[in-house]
């Protein structure tokens, strides 16, 4: 079967930045962060105080009945993501369809919020038993499996998780089952809430996050800033999208990935920009077609020179013509989730012509020497663009989109 | 300086690198002993256990050599006030 053109033709997200993709886009377009004190758990306990959190969140302000009890937060942002996603793609379901459909999901820790409410329970309140429902909800798989059973799609579902890449690896591998003909449409994407308390302290051992707020390329950058959300993409064949009449928003057009061989927590530039090339080769485009580049951008002081030197290897002198900027200074490192985030943040700078800044941007450093946007927006039209996601373990995962054609 | 603290440390790094304490001095940074990021954690902890005390990561960027580590362990136990108590409330 030949290869098609893959459209994205519905997205959802929830996030710090709003619990819908109309608010998500009002924020980064406008280098607005949803950074504060973290309100789930207490702070006080922490020597990091700020986190991108969606405050305010109620599970029944959207799940009823016995999926309350049956869902993580972290399956629920999914579930939110993917409702926006399908009720956009205004997708119509026939039981052939739904045979030919694949989900793939991307979540570093699944359940774990869940986990620490288990095991707080054993070991601090020293009960004897724990919820029963722990393990479905735990389970990493669990956002793809309650998709798979709301919308009744009976074609492969599966979970990927590779740490801060999980979503990119969920959407490359969703790209490519569509656009090789294995299925006919994808839903795809990464969710995260890692906001327990078990899991900040774990973070806090690490000694990445910053007790200020999260200043990707930034000369006085202190660390990442933690954040939650689920981002959810529907990709279809080009030709069937344009036939039953759907809007493209997007088009993802290559995937390319690599391993860095190196060190369990260090970045390697070598082996990020593999994956950069992959993707372009991908792609079967230029170095010199790209415009724009979402980077992973963490504001660790590792991450942002090491990509930084990434970007300058594979794109030589284009370097100084593109245009980076890393919106996790506004929507936080969600994890799982980052990289569905991104591509939703990526894609519409695509299609609205507006670049999303790298907020909190206050001293240039040498070693950063890239345009990253500061703090303001961007109108820019452009037509191709990546989105980097480079993963604890040396696991790195890349993400070509085009415009999609007027 | 207290030499109680350097022992601790000087202890702590040739127990962590199954090096012998004499080859270690004051002036050795971290980069020459070879203590990488993932390295520096651990020490870090343990010497917080050791002392009953908290390392903020601003105080742990600038301990890079067995000197900067010790005199800055110095200064934490003297402002030692009260210790963490791990009593945090979740539902």
């Amino acid at each position: 079967m030949p290869r098609c053109r893959v459209a994205i033709t519905g997205f959802g997200v929830i996030s710090a930045l709003g619990r819908n993709s109309a608010e998500f886009w009002t924020a980064i377009s406008q280098g607005i962060p949803g950074i504060g004190p973290i309100e789930v758990i207490d702070r006080a306990q922490l020597r990091f105080p700020n986190a991108a959190e969606v405050h305010g969140y109620r599970t029944e302000d959207h799940f009823a009945g016995e999926r309350v009890s049956l869902l993580d937060r972290f399956a629920e942002f999914g579930m939110i993501a993917t409702r926006e996603a399908v009720r956009m793609s205004a997708i119509e379901w026939t039981s052939a369809l739904r045979e030919r459909t694949a989900v793939v999901t991307g979540s570093a820790m699944g359940g774990q919020t869940t986990e620490d409410v288990a095991f707080w329970d054993l070991y601090r309140l020293q009960r004897s038993r724990v919820n029963p429902l722990s393990v479905p909800r735990i389970m990493t798989n669990a956002l793809a499996s309650h998709i798979s059973m709301e919308c009744g799609i009976t074609g492969p579902a599966f979970t990927l998780s590779t740490a801060c890449s999980s979503a990119n690896h969920a959407i490359g591998h969703a790209f490519w089952m569509v656009r090789e003909g294995l299925v006919d449409l994808a839903l795809t994407g990464g969710s995260e809430a890692p906001l327990s308390f078990g899991n900040l302290k774990a973070w806090e051992a690490m000694r990445v996050v910053s007790t200020d707020t999260c200043r990707p390329f930034s000369k006085n950058r202190s660390g990442m800033i933690l954040g939650e959300g689920g981002g959810m993409l529907v990709l279809e064949p080009w030709d069937a999208a344009r036939a039953r009449g759907a809007e493209i928003y997007g088009e993802i057009i290559g995937f390319g990935m690599s391993s860095d061989a190196h060190h369990i927590t260090s970045p390697s530039a070598e082996g990020a920009g593999r994956a950069v090339k992959a993707a372009l080769a991908d792609a079967g485009v230029p170095p010199e077609a790209i415009e724009y580049i979402n980077a992973h951008g963490t504001g660790t002081m590792a991450n942002d020179a090491t990509e930084t030197a990434v970007i300058r290897n594979v794109f030589g002198k284009h370097t100084d013509r593109l245009a980076v900027s890393s919106t996790k200074s506004m929507h936080g490192h969600a994890l799982g989730a980052a990289g569905a985030l991104e591509a939703i943040a990526t894609l519409l700078s695509l299609r609205n012509e507006v670049l999303p800044p790298t907020a909190n941007f206050t001293e240039p450093d040498p070693a950063c020497d890239l345009d990253v946007i500061p703090n303001k927006p961007r109108a820019a039209a452009c037509e191709y663009a990546l989105s980097n996601s480079f993963a604890f373990g040396g696991l790195n995962a890349v993400l070509a989109f085009r415009r999609p054609a007027a | 300086m207290s030499d109680a603290v350097a022992q601790k440390v000087l202890a702590a790094i040739a127990q962590m690198k199954k090096i012998p304490p004499d080859t270690i001095t004051l002036d050795s940074s971290l980069e020459e002993l070879r203590i990488d990021s993932l390295d520096g954690l651990n020490l870090f902890f343990d010497l917080e256990e050791a002392f009953d005390i908290s390392i903020p990561d601003e105080a742990a960027k600038k301990m890079q050599s067995v000197r900067q580590i010790v005199e800055g362990l110095d200064q934490l136990i003297a402002s030692k006030s009260t210790p963490d108590t791990m009593s945090a409330s979740q539902d």
